[in-house]
């Protein structure tokens, strides 16, 4: 019997999926990357994405009601960078657009006087331990790179870096999952991570 | 907290099948250190920040090559991956994103059509676009006989900065401090700024070039040109605002290991990534 992991990856047309699929396959499992929203069908979706959170939710748009439709059946889904932002309701950084809120709260520009775009290696703070995520995951740097992120008040925060300031590095909600750190791109932290997610 | 990134940088000649990188020249002979894809994997191992393939023989035909060494590497390489040489348009970048880049670094393309600046911005994010600038110091007896190029004073007198082309063989009369700040209005993500004067010496990385640059500039500017041992890379931390340190030679040769040049640092209370 075929016991491998699906996993969904959206090909929503922003930016590179072979990373976060080379990480998952790394692993042992199997992306399947969807560029059609009748085909989302899974036990198990990634959302990945870099760029403007505007272009994002509209090119997300045609996937938006099978996403909540999924995100109702309890199954796991993990939104990884623009991917978790267009999880929330609005971004500062494209007035109007609107996210899939499936959690609540906006997405501010990082309030910190360090250079920005946040581009490099951080700290994570893990704030709730018994998010699953990071079962096994003590102290850990990750990969960041973005202008942009969850304003930390919010709900749902699971972990934080510091950037000058405290910046959201994960949240969690139920089966809703996000990181705004690159874990395909965080050495093996990010992949333990991944790993965690995908034995959910 | 925010860690200084260490990245050893690749120069591939792709002229061979699967490309090879260019260690150096000792003696006129050129040597070299074996398959990109196989070095790339050691380095990330060993705990690089990141990895920088530059494609020196930058040409059409050996595009695809390229392409295959980062399909290639990106399949068990699991940190950020910068690819430069030879990038001219949307099209040459997106074939190096999908193969499993991360970000291209765009230098002679960027000076002649310092659009693309914008359009690698928009189209897939200003922290893929990586502005190389190739800076050559001009000496000039005070600082108000330069016209409107910004002088910097260094240890060898007053300069300011030429931007350099195609590899370092041809001379644009670009400000390189002002491309700097022009590049970064346009959208780019980080500034991989190479000394010429450094590059290749091992005498360590131009101090008064690199704090200018990431004083002024609000974006991440990354080292590079001249690192020959560690005590370089506390330098350009100590000194300077740059936010990585990029080294070939001095990995490859194995003078030095990446996990032994981060634990000098870190015993230097310098942020870095343990691991």
């Amino acid at each position: 019997m075929d016991d491998t992991i699906k996993v969904l990856v959206i090909d929503y047309g922003m930016g590179n999926l072979r990373s976060i699929c080379n990480a998952l396959r790394y692993l042992g499992a199997e992306p399947i990357l969807v560029n059609i929203p009748s085909k989302l069908k899974a036990k198990k979706i990634v959302i990945p994405g870099v760029g403007a959170f505007g272009d994002g939710t509209n090119n997300l748009g045609p996937f938006i009601p099978k996403i909540k439709e999924f995100l109702s059946t309890d199954l796991p889904l993990m939104g990884i960078c623009l991917g978790m932002q267009m999880l929330f309701e609005s971004s500062e950084e494209s007035p109007g657009a609107k996210g899939l809120a499936a959690m609540n709260g906006k997405i501010v520009k990082i309030p910190t006087k360090l250079k920005l775009p946040h581009i490099g290696w951080n700290y994570l703070e893990i704030k709730k331990r018994t998010c699953p995520l990071f079962n096994g995951v003590n102290d850990g740097y990750v990969y960041f790179a973005h202008s942009y992120h969850v304003s930390p008040k919010e709900d749902g925060v699971a972990a934080t870096t510091d950037y000058g300031c405290k910046v959201t590095a994960s949240v969690w909600k139920n089966n809703i999952f996000g990181t705004q750190f690159h874990p395909e791109k965080s050495g093996p932290v990010g992949l333990r991570i991944l790993k965690n997610f995908l034995e959910l | 907290m925010f860690c200084h990134r260490i990245i050893p940088c690749l120069d591939c000649d792709l002229a061979v099948p699967q490309g090879r990188v260019v260690k150096g020249i000792e003696f006129k002979r050129i040597r070299y250190a074996g398959a990109p894809w196989r070095l790339a994997k050691r380095y990330y191992e060993e705990g690089a920040d990141e990895i920088v393939f530059l494609d020196i023989t930058a040409s059409h035909e050996r595009r695809e090559t390229m392409t295959k060494v980062i399909e290639r590497t990106s399949e068990n390489v699991f940190v950020p991956l910068t690819v430069g040489g030879g990038i001219r348009t949307i099209g040459d970048a997106r074939k190096v994103f999908n193969a499993g880049a991360d970000k291209v670094a765009i230098n002679t393309a960027a000076i002649k059509n310092p659009n693309l600046i914008s359009e690698l911005a928009k189209y897939f994010g200003s922290q893929a676009c990586v502005v190389a600038i190739d800076a050559k110091s001009r000496s000039v007896s005070s600082p108000k006989k330069a016209g409107d190029k910004i002088v910097i004073k260094t240890p060898r007198g007053f300069c300011w900065y030429e931007c350099s082309i195609y590899g370092g063989r041809k001379f644009t009369g670009v400000d390189a401090i002002r491309w700097a700040l022009e590049a970064e209005r346009r959208g780019a993500g980080e500034i991989m700024l190479t000394s010429m004067d450094k590059d290749g010496t091992t005498e360590g990385y131009d101090i008064s070039l690199t704090r200018t640059v990431s004083e002024k500039l609000s974006i991440p500017v990354i080292a590079s040109g001249g690192c020959g041992n560690p005590k370089h890379m506390l330098e350009v931390f100590k000194r300077t605002q740059a936010s990585a340190a990029l080294a070939a030679s001095i990995f490859h040769y194995e003078t030095y290991g990446i996990k032994e040049v981060k634990e000098y640092l870190a015993k230097r209370r310098i942020a870095i990534r343990p691991e």
